[in-house]
């Protein structure tokens, strides 16, 4: 498999990747995992009081072409607010990576981490 | 013999998951006798062209109906679910931290103070809830009931995870030594 440059430049050079704490009020933690590969991702969001996302971290157990595309998502969602964040397409990684057809799963997993952890967020803070 | 039966009928075994091994594995052996190439040598470009068809199909055949996650996803495929092809199925979050922890410990294992106790530990740990994920598969798909086709499937879902989980540990053993 020939990964695109920016495939191999976000796999060797991760960008946040790490752990928050997800009792945090602050935090969404986003778990998701893809059942035709067996990889999972964990993507967390830290969101300042003005509903911009402030700071992400992932960490994920897959190819490469999901970490990159985890590690994409923590990099563009920075200074997002929480609706632009959960307006990400899977197609905007995919192309934004030149991902093949057979590794669009991969991009998958990184939209829904990001929703998984918006909606985990948005469920901290009506509770 | 007919490619367009399922496996289980090709083998001419029961259309279930407990399965018997031997059995299997002596009607693999006859039906390889009645396929062999140089017995179809005297045929036409035709049936030698079906006799590989068939080789293939018994292959595969064989492969999927041995391993025990394999035969799982093939008896949902016959139900009209592929839990192969999916991509991200709701997975219960709590299963998912489980593994996001397993996979953090089998990453580490290499750093721990004794790396060989450490993976074959996480090897007992996903064999044996590889073990019960295969029991409880048993138990539902038997059942008639839609929720006990959830169940079915949900269990093999889960054993795709484990799956990856054990391939990942066997890499780090092989790395070791
Ligand atoms: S192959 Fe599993 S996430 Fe890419």
């Amino acid at each position: 498999m020939a990964y695109s440059e920016k495939v191999i430049d976000h796999y060797e050079n991760p960008r946040n990747v790490g752990k928050m704490d997800a009792g945090d009020t602050s935090v969404g933690t986003g778990m998701v995992g893809a059942p035709a590969c067996g990889d999972v991702m964990r993507l967390q969001i830290k969101v300042g009081n003005n509903g911009v996302i402030e700071d992400a971290k992932f960490k994920t157990y897959g190819c490469g072409s999901a970490i990159a595309s985890s590690s994409l998502v923590t990099e563009w969602v920075k200074g997002m607010t929480l609706d632009q964040a959960a307006d990400l397409k899977n197609t905007q990684i995919a192309d934004e990576l030149a991902l093949p057809p057979v590794k669009i799963h991969c991009s998958v997993l990184a939209e829904d981490a990001i929703k998984a952890a918006i909606e985990d967020y948005r469920k901290k803070q009506g509770s | 013999m007919d490619i367009k039966q399922n496996y289980f009928e090709f083998y001419g075994l029961p259309e279930a998951y407990e399965l018997d091994l031997g059995q299997l594995a002596d009607r693999h052996l006859e039906l390889q006798k009645q396929l062999h190439p140089d017995r179809f040598a005297h045929l036409s470009d035709q049936e030698r062209r079906m006799s590989a068809q068939y080789t293939a199909y018994l292959n595969e055949g064989y492969a999927t109906l041995r391993s025990p996650l394999l035969r799982a996803q093939y008896l949902l495929k016959l139900r009209g679910i592929d839990t192969h092809n999916e991509s991200s199925a709701q997975i219960d979050p709590m299963f998912l931290m489980q593994q996001m922890e397993l996979r953090e410990r089998v990453e580490e294992a290499p750093q721990h103070t004794d790396p060989d106790g450490e993976l074959a530990a996480l090897d007992q740990e996903v064999a044996q809830a590889m073990a019960e994920l295969q029991a409880e598969f048993r138990r539902m798909i038997g059942e008639p009931s839609q929720e006990a086709l959830d169940a079915a499937a949900s269990a093999v879902r889960k054993m795709q995870f484990l799956d990856k989980l054990s391939r990942e540990i066997e890499r780090l053993e092989d790395e070791l030594y």
